[in-house]
């Protein structure tokens, strides 16, 4: 399962990518990463908001995972 | 094609007009945003952008396709830049033309209020001291 960072949460976790190898306990669903991110960098509830896109699109808390997905981590948007 | 979707280096702020221009429209209207010298006092020394390009491409996508049903539009275009900009510069552009002027109006008003709630780009202020990623935190 690829993760990708941007903005703040690049800085947070340090890299704009993670792989979760399929040996390792993969999330299987967008709030179990959440809890797992959360638990990893406790600096994810210092933000605004924290959205999961799931293949480039936004994904509530009961989208379930199977680990072949493209994951982006969402922190509050800035654009304009 | 009646509508332009970008991600870009740069915006031509002259080029959107062509684009946008129609026989069968009476009205264009288009919102510019730029780069600010101040935040809160504090001199601003450039803005950096960075996207999430596919994903940012659908949601502005998906944007544009909703003010086409919510109001009579002959084009619509939005642009976003990525990279560091200057003060006065260019970073984002939406447009809309129409037969009379109320719709494009107010199309290009949820164009860009829209494209700020949900289009995933981040913008980091640099100041001379300090950077700060805006709007991340409460």
């Amino acid at each position: 399962m690829n993760v990708l960072f941007f903005g703040i949460a690049k800085d947070i976790v340090g890299s704009s990518q993670i792989t979760i190898s399929k040996g390792e306990a993969i999330p299987n669903s967008v709030a179990d990463l959440k809890r797992l991110l959360l638990d990893s960098y406790p600096e994810f509830l210092k933000l605004k908001s924290l959205a999961i896109a799931v293949n480039s699109e936004y994904a509530a808390d009961d989208v379930s995972l199977n680990g072949n997905e493209e994951i982006a981590i969402i922190p509050p948007v800035s654009g304009g | 094609m009646n509508k332009i979707i970008e991600i870009v280096e740069t915006i031509d702020t002259a080029k959107v007009y062509s684009e946008l221009s129609d026989a069968k429209s009476g009205g264009i209207c288009v919102f510019v945003g730029a780069v600010r010298e101040f935040t809160k006092n504090e001199e601003v020394v450039a803005l950096e952008f960075e996207t999430y390009e596919t994903m940012a491409l659908k949601e502005m996508g998906k944007i544009a396709d909703a003010a086409m049903r919510k109001w009579s539009l002959n084009k619509v275009v939005m642009k976003h830049v990525v990279g560091e900009k200057g003060v006065e510069e260019p970073v984002v552009v939406v447009g809309a033309s129409s037969a009379h002027r109320d719709a494009c109006f107010e199309a290009c008003r949820f164009l860009i209020d829209t494209l700020k709630e949900t289009v995933p780009i981040w913008k980091k202020e640099k100041f001379k001291n300090k950077t700060v990623w805006v709007s991340a935190h409460p």
